[in-house]
């Protein structure tokens, strides 16, 4: 393999990577503090797609406030997720609220199927991601270096908020103890409700890059990138923002180089990543990150 | 007590009995096509075209003609629950259906044993009918279209081919292992050959490799919705090679998501396009049809074929003079010159229609039907 073709492939996977840890934080962050794997991430990140489509297609906004709305949108939506699905199942048994949220996951697919029809569509590229930068034999575009700059801004400003601000402090005190922390004069029901919004708005940030990056829309199209932010999740170790970042980059360099270094296997690329969450259960349940779960007596 | 259940079983008996005379006035024909999903929008063209086939022959042997319509999702596990459905609940007479070789693989299995005719509209993978009593198809299969692809890149310059392949589509498959037997026939190289999944979005991977081999033509028999974004990304990448797909990708909305990127690709589809320099007067009536129905919709083969498929189906009624499904099939096996959108069809020994293959390319953002290509097999 020549040097060219191997920083082509390098970057290829940092492009595919970062899209995972975009979406992988979200996921991370809501399991770090509720302790509950909220499948309906790859939805919201769905809707968040689906909302900037409609924002510049339909409705003819410039890119920023499409964005902007789009996000707002997909937060709200998150928060009402929690409010109707997990709310009342706060103090039930933590797998109710899991199959809750496969729950929510299928019938926000099937409302986007029924509103949005199944056929994908095409998104709009903006005019200043669309260069390519050409360097020698290698060919970037402008999202690949975009994209981690913003996970990376995104992490920095998540554990910003959780280490040092009141409702962080609040989001911690929840992840140890949720009865004493409502014992302490803390509104749970906003706090958690703020992870939520905070989390769908992580999510809709991922859905639109991602669709800037595979131009179009569809109502499947977050389920795929879901499970796969969630293996990078779990490989970074769950709970861990900092995890799921680098989880998510290796996670696209592991399949990015599969077929770079054994193109007869490139069919197997998402069989890999499967196998890979396996062996991490296995051997390194906690990941390579994640943080030791106590066991309270 | 006795008497309640022996009333609550007269009762049911009259209800089923009923229902047995209700559906003897009308003749029931089911649709299952994928609707949702990734190859949605070839199930709704199929669709579209039945319905206006419906419209335009709504009665046949003097019975009111009734379409139960069936989403299968683009699933195979789908596909088969909708034709057990077509066939146990709505107790179809005949079904038309689908756009998907794996999805037709998967609801034949289920026609196959209830003994149902069913007439495949665009689902071209030779396993489809293979060995079948029952299932029957409106279009040509993959050997001849993967054929007529090789030949139509190797006449135009082509020595060295690669493919990039869905290994979870057995269309996908099929298509590229026929077209490379046709290619190597013809004395043209096959330098490589990758695969991806149905669902993926990001091939840059296998691209990059692709590149590297530098290849004179790709063939990427792939579903729209992964084939545009291949292709875009293979210009993303600084690809200089001809691509070239087959009729999955025959659908207005590729340009649409491959913009620019997608200048100069050309596919193989069924043999009629709205822009078609001649056509016969069938296919011009049908053309006009469409767009008096559908004005802000384009029509492609698909939607041909959906059309055709029905008229084979009320063709073969009337041959047989009822709709009773071993009668319907004996008639459909005997199908011979009847003229359809997409040409004249004859079924042969296996089930297939015999026509020839299209070439398509696209060229300052439109389709334009380049002609019609027969291989030397």
């Amino acid at each position: 393999m020549s040097l060219a073709m191997f920083v082509q492939h390098f970057f290829n996977a940092l492009t595919l990577g970062s899209l995972y840890s975009l979406i992988a934080i979200g996921y991370t962050m809501v399991y770090g503090i509720l302790r509950l794997i909220n499948f309906a991430h790859g939805d919201i990140f769905m809707l968040g797609a689906y909302f900037v489509f409609f924002g510049t297609i339909a409705f003819k906004l410039p890119w920023l406030p499409a964005v902007l709305l789009a996000v707002a949108a997909s937060s709200f939506a998150g928060i009402l997720v929690d409010r109707i699905a997990y709310r009342p199942l706060r103090d039930a048994p933590r797998i109710s609220a899991l199959i809750s949220s496969i729950g929510v996951s299928f019938f926000i697919q099937n409302l986007a199927i029924v509103l949005f029809t199944g056929i994908p569509r095409p998104v709009q590229q903006p005019k200043i991601l669309t260069g390519i930068m050409q360097f020698g034999a290698v060919r970037i575009l402008p999202l690949t270096l975009v994209v981690p700059t913003i996970s990376f801004v995104l992490v920095l400003g998540l554990l910003w908020i959780v280490n040092k601000t009141k409702p962080g402090l609040a989001m911690r005190a929840i992840s140890k103890d949720i009865e004493t922390t409502r014992l302490m004069g803390v509104s749970v029901d906003k706090i958690i409700a703020l992870t939520f919004g905070l989390g769908s708005a992580l999510a809709a940030a991922s859905g639109i890059m991602w669709a800037l990056r595979y131009p179009q829309v569809h109502p499947l199209m977050g389920s795929f990138p879901g499970f796969k932010a969630f293996i990078a999740a779990v490989l970074g170790g769950i709970g861990s923002i900092q995890g799921a970042m680098v989880g998510g980059l290796l996670l696209g360099f592991i399949e990015i180089m599969i077929v770079a270094f054994l193109p007869a296997l490139s069919g197997y690329k998402d069989a890999f990543a499967f196998v890979l969450l396996i062996i991490i259960l296995l051997v390194k349940p906690t990941g390579l990150m994640g943080e030791k779960l106590e066991e309270k007596v | 007590m006795k008497y309640g259940r022996l009333i609550l079983g007269v009762l049911l008996v009259c209800i089923m009995a009923g229902a047995a005379f209700a559906s003897e006035d009308v003749i029931r024909i089911g649709v299952y096509l994928p609707l949702t999903g990734q190859m949605a929008f070839g199930g709704q063209l199929e669709l579209d075209g039945v319905k206006m086939a419906h419209e335009a022959v709504p009665e046949v042997l003097g019975k009111k003609v009734e379409l139960i319509v069936i989403d299968n999702k683009s699933d195979k596990v789908e596909a088969a629950n909708a034709m057990q459905r077509l066939i146990e609940k709505e107790k179809v007479h005949a079904v038309i259906g689908t756009y998907g070789s794996s999805l037709a693989m998967a609801g034949g299995e289920i026609s196959e044993k209830a003994g149902i005719p069913v007439m495949g509209t665009s689902c071209t993978n030779p396993l489809v009918t293979q060995g079948k009593k029952y299932y029957f198809r409106a279009c040509f299969i993959d050997p001849f279209q993967g054929a007529a692809a090789a030949q139509y890149v190797f006449d135009n310059g082509s020595k060295k081919a690669a493919m990039l392949l869905d290994v979870a589509s057995d269309y996908c498959v099929g298509l590229g292992k026929f077209f490379e037997d046709q290619f190597k026939k013809l004395g043209g190289e096959l330098v490589t050959t990758l695969n991806y999944q149905s669902g993926d979005q990001d091939f840059t991977a296998q691209l990059t490799e692709i590149i590297s081999k530098n290849p004179d033509v790709l063939f990427i028999p792939s579903y729209f919705a992964e084939g545009a974004i291949i292709i875009k990304q293979a210009k993303e990448l600084g690809a200089k090679f001809m691509i070239m797909g087959g009729d999955a990708m025959d659908n207005p909305e590729m340009v649409k998501i491959g913009g620019e990127a997608i200048e100069g690709f050309a596919f193989t589809t069924f043999p009629y396009d709205p822009s078609m320099p001649e056509m016969s007067e069938l296919q011009a009536q049908f053309t006009e049809a469409w767009k008096a129905k559908y004005p802000d919709k384009d029509s492609n083969a698909n939607s041909a074929l959906g059309y055709d498929s029905y008229m084979l189906v009320i063709d073969a009624m009337k041959r047989a003079g009822s709709a009773d499904p071993e009668a319907v099939t004996k008639a459909l096996a005997e199908t011979k010159d009847f003229p359809g959108v997409t040409g004249s069809t004859t079924m042969n020994a296996t089930h297939d229609a015999e026509k020839p293959v299209g070439i398509k390319k696209i060229e300052g953002g439109k389709q334009v039907f380049v002609g019609t290509v027969m291989p030397n097999l």
